[in-house]
C-alpha cells in the first residue's frame, strides 16, 4: 500500500472524550490496509474502518504528543495522542488518503472475503427476490402489471428494471409521463395494499413549470387512481415544503397542478431538503459532542439543530400516508424533487406502519432493498462513499431509521428487530464492506458486477439474527395489515443516545434490560429443550409404560419452574419413575431397590442436556 | 368547624366529567367532607372517587346557564366538570375550594380513614438511638452516647440522647451548638464504614457580619486534623426553594400544551430548567459520595436550614453508597430517617465546608431536622397562589432516585411505581406518613395513634408487589450514574404497570410529569410481557404447583442477574 508509511505506533494514548478525569488508554496504534487498530494495554481492540472515517484532524501538539481526532460516519469520535509528531504526520496522511477513494474497485467490498464459496455468495444475493415482494403484496393482479418498459434501463437510468404499473397505463403513456418527470422518474408501483386495493406509488418532481401540462403524465396519474376501484379520488403528497416546490417553478420544474388532473387531492407535507439535513445533524453532533455540556445547553442546542423536528416531519407524513390507504382507501403518490430521498422515507414508512411484514427482521431487509436499493436512493453520495462532492452527502438514510427506532420505542412488542439491528444496518451502510448499498442505482451496481465481486449483508445479518431479536416481540401484537398508528406529539421524540453516543460508553446506561430479558429469554428456550430431550431420554429407557410418560409430559408442559434449578432438581423432582411391578419410590428411602439408581447416576453423569445447562450459564456469565 | 358548613351543596345530578385520554362519564357528583364522588349513570356501574386535598386549583367559567369547573389536581390529574345550573356550579366549585384547603391538620382524611385491613399504631416505626448507637459501636469505637441535650438545652430539635465523638467534652459540644441557626449542629447522617468517613448535615453557622469565629469550633477541628483524616470541600449547587417551585410549574404548563412544535416543546423544557436541577442535584450527591469513598473524606452537607436540599443530598449520596438503601424495606427507613423523622443524631465535629446556598424559604415554625411537608408540599404545580414555602425538593428526589433507576435498571428493589405513590402522598394522602412539619407536630396531634400508616399499607401483600421492581437483584457496589445531560431524561414514558389504586379514576400511565396526558397502552402491555419473561408465567407457576412440584419455585432469572448485571463491562459504578 502506497498510502502507509508506518504500520505501528507505540505508546500513544486513547483518550476517553466524556470523562471528566481526563483518564486515557496508552497502547499500540497498527495501520492496516483497511483498518486502524488501536490495542491497549489489557488487550481491548479497538477497530476502525477506514471508510468510516470522516474527518481526520491534527490538533496543535501538547507537552504529550501530537493529539489526533478522527471523527467516523457511524459517530464514533476517537482522541489519540501520538508521542512523536513525525508519526502523527505520516498516519495523519496515510489516512487522509486512505478514507478517501477514488474508485469504486477499491473499496473494502471488493478486498473483503468472508470465506464463502461461490454458491454460497450467489445464494446470498438470492436472499431478497423483489418480485417474490411483489408477489406477496398481490400484483400482479386486475389492476396492476409487471412492465418492461424500463427492462433496458431506457427510460429511467435509476429506476430498476422491472416496474410495477397500472394495467391501463400503455408503453406511450409511460414513455410521455417518464418525460415530464424529472430524471424521467415516472410513477411507479411502491406498495400495495391487497385489502384496502389501494397502492402507494412514487415518482420525481413534474417538468410543469408555470403552465406546462403533459397528457401522458394526467392519464398515468389517472390509470393509478382507476385501478383503485374502492376510491375514485387519490392523494399526491409533495413532501417538500411549499416554498421549494414553488420555487423549482421557476426551473421548470414544481408540483402538480389540480386543475389538470381529474380527481386529485393535493398535499404538501414540508420536508426539507438534503442540505437543511446535513447542517441540522452537523449542529447536532457539535452539541452533543461538547464536553461539560449543561442540561440548558444540551436542550437548547437539540431544539436549534431542528433535528428532533425533522424526524417529526417525516414521521408525520408516513403517518399522513398510511392513513390515507388505510383509512380512505385511497391510493397515494408519493414525490419529492427526484423521488429518491425524501420519497424513500415517506414510502418505507408509511409501509411499515402500514404492513406488519416490515417489522419482521427479513421484512425489513425486503424494504430497504425495495424503496432505498432499487428504487435509487443514492446512497453512494449521500453517505460519501467515494471522495466527491461534500454538498451531495446527506443523512437522509439516517433519519429513516431513526423515525424505525422511534416507532420501535412507541411500540416495544411490534418489531421482530432492536435497535441494535437498526444501528448495525447504519454501520454498514457506510462501511463499504458489503456490495449492497455501493452505487447510486440498480444499474451502476449491475455494471460494477456486485453480485460475482462482492458478497451480500443480509445472510450475514440472517446469521447473527439473535443478536437482533427483540425479546418482547409479538407476531400476535397487530395481526397482517392492520395500521399502527403512532402518536407524533413533540414529547416522543427524543435524543438518540445509542445512535450518537453508541461509542461512549459512560452516556450508557450501566445496566440493560434488553440483555438481561434476551438471555433470560434464551435461558428459558434452552431448558425447555433440555426438558424435552430429558423426557425422551426417559421415554426411550422405558419403552413400556407410556402411559405414565404422558401424564408427566402434560406436568412439564409448563417449565418455566424447573428451569431454574441445577441439575440436582431433576433428581429430586423426578416424579417417580415407571417401574413395572408398581414399586414407588419415595424420597430419602432407599433408591438401590429399584431401577431409580440407575437413572440418578445416569442424570448426575456427563449428560449432554446437563451440560448444555451449564453452558448456558456460562454463555451469560461472559 | 363543621364540614357541613363548607358544602354549600351536597349533591348535583346530570353532571359530565372529562379527562384527558379517557372517555366521559356523565353522573350524579356528591360532595362529601373529603372526596368528590361521581356516580355514573344510568346503570351507576363506576364510580370515581377523588380525595378533596388533591384538588390544587379549581378554575370555574359560568356560561349561560350552565357552568363548568377544571380541577388541577396536585398528582398532575386534570377533570373537567359540567355542571347544570350556575348556583350548584358556583357552589360546587368554592365547596371544593374551601374543603381542599382545610388548615387544621387534625380535620385531614388521614385522621378519619380507617382502612378496613390496617390496624392503627401499624407501620408506625420510631428510631431508637441506643439501638442505632449499638450498630455504630459495632463498626467504630469514635463515638459515644452523651446526654448533653438531655434537657433540649443544646439544641431543641434534636432528641435528648446524642452520639457524640468520644474526644469531645459535652460543655464542648453545647457552647459550638450555639454556632448553628437553630442549634442544629452537624448530624452524622451516614456512616461509611468501608472506610470510616462520615457524611454529616448541619444548619449554616452563625458568623454574622463580624465574621464571628467559634472557639469550641476550631478547637474540635484541631482534634478531627490530629486523627489525620482529610476533609472535603462540597461545593454545592444552589437549588432555591422558590425557583424551584417556579420550575415546576412551568415544566407542568409545558407538559400541558396540546400539540407544542418540536422546538417550542424542547424550549419550553430548556426553560422550564427542570432537568439542570435534576441534573445539579445528583452531581451534587455523586461528589460527596466520591469523597465519602474515593476519596476517603468525610463531607459536611448544609443548606440554611438543613430541611430541603441538604436532605436531598445526603438521601441521595445514601442511595448511591449503600446496597441497603436500595431495597424496598431500605428506602422506607431511608425516607423515615433522612426525610421525615429527627434522625438519632450523632454529633461530631468535623471542618465546616462551603454551604448549599438555600434560598429564601421561610423558617418552619417548629424547625426541625425532618423535612416540613405540609408547608413544601401544600400547593403543587397549579395553584395559583404560589406560595414562598412552597418547593417541590421531595419531587425532585424522587425524580433523580428515578434517573437512578433509569441507569441502574436493576439495582434497585422498587419500582417507578412507588416513586409515584410516594409523591402522590406527600401531596394529598389518606394516610398519616407524611402529615405535619416536624416531629413535635406530629406528637401533638398523635398522628402514630390516629392515623393509619402508609408504611403499613405498603406493606400488605396485595399491594407490595406493584412496587417491587421485578428485575431487582442486590448489587453491592455504589451506583455511579451519568451526569451528562445526555443521560438525565425527563421522567416520562417508561412502561409502568396499571394502576388500580383505590379511589381514584383509572388514569393513563407516562412517567410522571406526562403520566394524565398520554395514554401508552402499548408501553404497559410490553411492561408485562417483560414481567412475565423474567419472573415466569404466574399461572403456571401456581399450576406447576399444584400438581406437586416440590418446594417454592424461585423467579426465573434470578439467579442469573448478577452475572449479567455485573457482566455489563467497565461501566463507573460496576467496574
Amino acid at each position: 500500500m502506497e498510502h502507509i508509511r508506518t504500520t505501528k505506533v507505540e505508546q500513544v494514548k486513547l483518550l476517553d472524550r466524556f470523562s471528566t478525569s481526563n483518564k486515557s488508554l496508552t497502547g499500540t496504534l497498527y495501520l492496516t490496509a483497511t483498518h486502524l487498530l488501536f490495542i491497549d494495554s489489557s488487550q481491548r481492540e479497538t477497530w476502525i474502518l477506514h471508510h468510516h472515517i470522516a474527518a481526520v484532524e491534527k490538533l496543535p501538539l501538547t507537552t504529550s504528543g501530537c493529539p489526533l481526532v478522527i471523527q467516523c460516519k457511524n459517530f464514533r469520535i476517537v482522541h489519540f495522542v501520538v508521542p512523536r509528531e513525525r508519526d502523527c504526520h505520516d498516519i495523519y496522511n496515510s489516512l487522509l488518503q486512505l478514507s478517501r477513494t477514488a474508485k469504486y474497485e477499491e473499496l473494502y467490498a471488493f478486498s473483503y472475503n468472508p470465506k464463502q464459496n461461490e454458491s454460497e455468495q450467489v445464494k446470498g444475493w438470492q436472499l431478497i427476490d423483489l418480485a417474490e415482494e411483489y408477489k406477496r403484496m398481490g400484483v400482479p393482479n386486475d389492476y396492476w402489471q409487471l412492465s418492461d418498459a424500463n427492462r433496458d434501463y431506457k427510460i429511467c437510468e435509476t429506476y430498476p428494471r422491472e416496474l410495477y404499473v397500472p394495467r391501463t397505463a400503455s408503453k406511450p403513456i409511460i414513455v410521455g409521463s417518464s418525460k415530464f418527470r424529472s430524471k424521467g422518474r415516472f410513477p411507479v408501483l411502491s406498495y400495495y395494499h391487497k385489502n384496502k386495493e389501494a397502492a402507494i406509488c412514487r415518482c420525481s418532481q413534474p417538468l410543469s413549470g408555470f403552465s406546462a401540462r403533459c397528457l401522458e403524465d394526467e392519464h398515468m396519474l389517472q390509470a393509478i387512481s382507476k385501478a383503485n376501484p374502492s376510491n375514485r379520488y387519490m392523494y399526491v403528497m409533495d413532501t417538500r415544503p411549499k416554498l421549494n416546490a414553488m420555487a423549482n417553478r421557476a426551473a421548470g420544474k414544481g408540483y402538480e397542478n389540480e386543475d389538470n388532473y381529474s380527481n386529485i387531492r393535493f398535499q404538501f407535507v414540508g420536508i426539507e431538503n438534503i442540505h437543511v439535513m446535513r447542517s441540522s445533524l452537523q449542529k447536532l453532533l457539535e452539541v452533543s459532542g461538547t464536553r461539560g455540556l449543561s442540561v440548558n445547553d444540551f436542550l437548547s442546542g437539540l431544539e436549534n439543530s431542528g433535528w428532533l423536528r425533522h424526524i417529526k416531519a417525516v414521521l408525520d407524513a408516513a403517518v399522513f400516508l398510511a392513513k390515507a390507504i388505510a383509512v380512505e382507501s385511497a391510493s397515494v403518490l408519493v414525490h419529492c424533487s427526484d423521488g429518491w430521498d425524501r420519497t424513500s422515507q415517506v414510502c418505507s414508512l408509511g409501509a411499515l406502519l402500514l404492513d406488519s411484514y416490515y417489522r419482521t427482521i427479513k421484512g425489513f431487509m425486503v424494504l430497504i432493498e425495495k424503496d432505498w436499493i432499487s428504487f435509487g436512493h443514492k446512497f453512494s453520495d449521500r453517505c460519501c462513499q467515494l471522495d466527491g462532492d461534500p454538498k451531495e452527502i446527506s443523512p437522509v438514510f439516517t433519519q429513516f431509521l431513526e423515525s424505525v427506532w422511534n416507532l420501535t420505542e412507541q411500540f416495544p412488542q411490534a418489531f421482530e428487530y432492536n435497535e441494535a439491528f437498526l444501528l448495525q444496518i447504519h454501520e454498514h451502510v457506510h462501511s463499504c464492506q458489503f456490495g449492497n448499498f455501493l452505487g447510486n442505482c440498480q444499474k451502476e451496481r449491475e455494471e460494477l458486477k456486485l453480485k460475482e465481486k462482492t458478497y451480500s449483508l443480509w445472510p450475514f445479518l440472517l446469521s447473527e439474527q439473535k443478536k437482533y431479536q427483540n425479546p418482547l416481540y409479538n407476531p400476535d401484537f397487530s395481526p397482517e395489515l392492520t395500521l399502527l398508528e403512532p402518536n407524533t406529539v413533540s414529547f416522543n421524540f427524543k435524543f438518540w443516545r445509542n445512535m450518537y453516543h453508541q461509542f461512549d460508553r459512560s452516556m450508557h446506561p450501566r445496566q440493560s434490560v434488553f440483555n438481561l430479558i434476551m438471555n433470560t429469554s434464551e435461558q428459558n428456550k434452552q431448558l425447555e429443550e433440555d426438558i424435552k430431550e430429558l423426557e425422551a431420554k426417559i421415554k426411550q429407557r422405558n419403552g413400556r409404560s407410556d402411559v405414565v410418560l404422558v401424564k408427566e409430559q402434560e406436568q412439564t408442559a409448563h417449565p418455566a419452574p424447573v428451569a431454574l434449578k441445577s441439575p440436582p432438581c431433576f433428581q429430586k423432582e423426578q416424579p417417580p419413575l415407571p417401574v413395572n411391578d408398581a414399586v414407588r419410590t419415595i424420597e430419602g428411602s432407599n433408591t438401590a431397590d429399584n431401577r431409580y439408581s440407575e437413572l440418578v447416576s445416569e442424570f448426575s453423569k456427563a449428560e449432554p442436556a446437563v451440560v448444555s445447562l451449564e453452558y448456558g450459564v456460562a454463555r451469560m456469565t461472559c | 368547624m363543621e364540614f357541613s358548613e363548607l358544602i354549600k351543596t351536597a349533591t348535583v345530578e346530570d353532571v359530565l366529567l372529562s379527562r384527558q385520554g379517557l372517555p366521559d362519564v356523565r353522573g350524579t357528583l356528591c360532595i362529601t367532607s373529603h372526596h368528590l364522588l361521581l356516580s355514573s349513570r344510568p346503570r351507576g356501574d363506576l364510580e370515581l372517587w377523588l380525595l378533596i386535598r388533591n384538588v390544587d386549583a379549581v378554575e370555574k367559567r359560568v356560561c349561560g346557564s350552565s357552568g363548568s369547573i377544571t380541577l388541577r389536581c396536585k398528582d398532575l390529574k386534570v377533570l373537567q366538570l359540567e355542571i347544570p345550573g350556575t348556583e350548584e356550579c358556583l357552589n360546587v366549585a368554592s365547596s371544593i375550594e374551601a374543603l381542599s384547603s382545610v388548615d387544621s391538620v387534625m380535620m385531614l382524611y388521614p385522621f378519619f380513614h380507617r382502612p378496613p385491613s390496617l390496624r392503627l399504631r401499624q407501620g408506625w416505626h420510631p428510631c431508637a438511638p441506643e439501638r442505632l448507637f449499638q450498630q455504630l459501636a459495632a463498626q467504630t469505637s469514635r463515638w459515644r452516647l452523651s446526654a448533653v441535650n438531655r434537657d433540649f438545652s443544646a439544641c431543641p430539635s434534636y432528641p435528648p440522647a446524642v452520639i457524640v465523638p468520644a474526644a469531645v467534652a459535652d460543655d464542648t459540644v453545647a457552647k459550638a451548638a450555639r454556632f448553628r441557626q437553630g442549634g442544629r449542629f452537624p448530624v452524622l447522617s451516614y456512616f461509611h464504614a468501608k472506610n470510616g468517613t462520615a457524611l454529616l448535615r448541619s444548619s449554616q453557622p452563625l458568623p454574622g457580619p463580624k465574621r464571628r469565629r467559634c472557639l469550641e469550633d476550631e478547637q474540635l477541628l484541631g482534634t478531627v486534623v490530629a486523627e489525620g483524616e482529610d476533609n472535603a470541600t462540597t461545593p454545592l449547587s444552589p437549588c432555591r426553594g422558590r425557583p424551584l417551585q417556579e420550575s415546576f410549574a412551568r415544566l407542568v404548563e409545558a407538559c400541558g400544551e396540546p400539540a407544542p412544535s418540536v422546538e417550542r416543546w424542547l424550549g419550553r423544557l430548556d426553560s422550564s430548567r427542570w432537568l439542570g436541577h435534576v441534573k445539579a442535584a445528583l452531581s451534587t450527591a455523586c461528589l460527596a459520595a466520591q469523597c465519602l469513598d474515593r476519596e476517603g473524606c468525610s463531607v459536611l452537607v448544609h443548606g440554611a436550614e438543613g430541611t430541603d436540599t441538604t436532605l436531598l443530598v445526603t438521601a441521595l449520596a445514601q442511595l448511591i453508597l449503600q446496597p441497603a438503601c436500595r431495597t424496598l424495606e431500605g428506602f422506607q427507613a431511608l425516607l423515615e430517617r433522612e426525610w421525615i423523622q429527627v434522625r438519632v443524631v450523632f454529633v461530631m465535629w468535623r471542618r465546616v465546608r462551603v454551604p448549599a446556598h438555600l434560598g429564601a424559604l421561610t423558617q418552619p415554625p417548629h424547625g426541625q431536622a425532618g423535612h416540613p411537608f405540609q408547608l413544601r408540599c401544600a400547593r403543587s404545580a397549579a395553584s395559583p397562589a404560589r406560595g414562598k414555602r412552597e418547593a417541590p425538593v421531595f419531587l425532585l428526589f424522587l425524580d433523580c432516585v428515578w434517573q437512578l433507576s433509569r441507569q441502574f435498571p436493576f439495582s434497585l428493589e422498587f419500582g417507578e411505581q412507588l416513586l409515584l405513590t410516594l409523591f402522590d402522598n406527600a401531596y394529598a394522602s389518606a394516610y398519616g406518613t407524611f402529615l405535619c412539619n416536624s416531629e413535635k407536630e406530629r406528637r401533638l396531634c398523635r398522628l402514630r395513634e390516629r392515623t393509619p400508616s402508609l408504611w403499613a399499607r405498603l406493606e400488605q401483600p396485595e399491594e407490595k408487589h406493584k412496587y417491587l421492581n421485578p428485575l431487582y437483584s442486590h448489587n453491592p457496589l455504589p451506583l455511579w450514574p451519568c451526569g451528562q445531560p445526555q443521560g438525565i431524561q425527563l421522567w416520562h414514558a417508561i412502561p409502568v404497570p396499571e394502576r388500580r389504586a383505590q379511589l381514584r379514576p383509572a388514569p393513563s400511565l407516562a412517567g410522571f410529569f406526562l403520566r394524565w396526558i398520554r395514554p401508552c397502552r402499548h408501553l404497559d402491555e410490553a411492561w408485562e410481557e417483560m414481567r412475565r419473561l423474567v419472573q415466569g408465567d404466574k399461572s403456571s407457576l401456581e399450576e406447576g404447583e399444584g400438581k406437586g412440584r416440590a418446594g417454592p419455585s424461585p423467579r426465573l432469572g434470578h439467579g442469573t442477574h448478577a452475572e449479567t448485571g455485573t457482566g455489563q463491562g467497565p461501566g463507573v459504578g460496576l467496574g
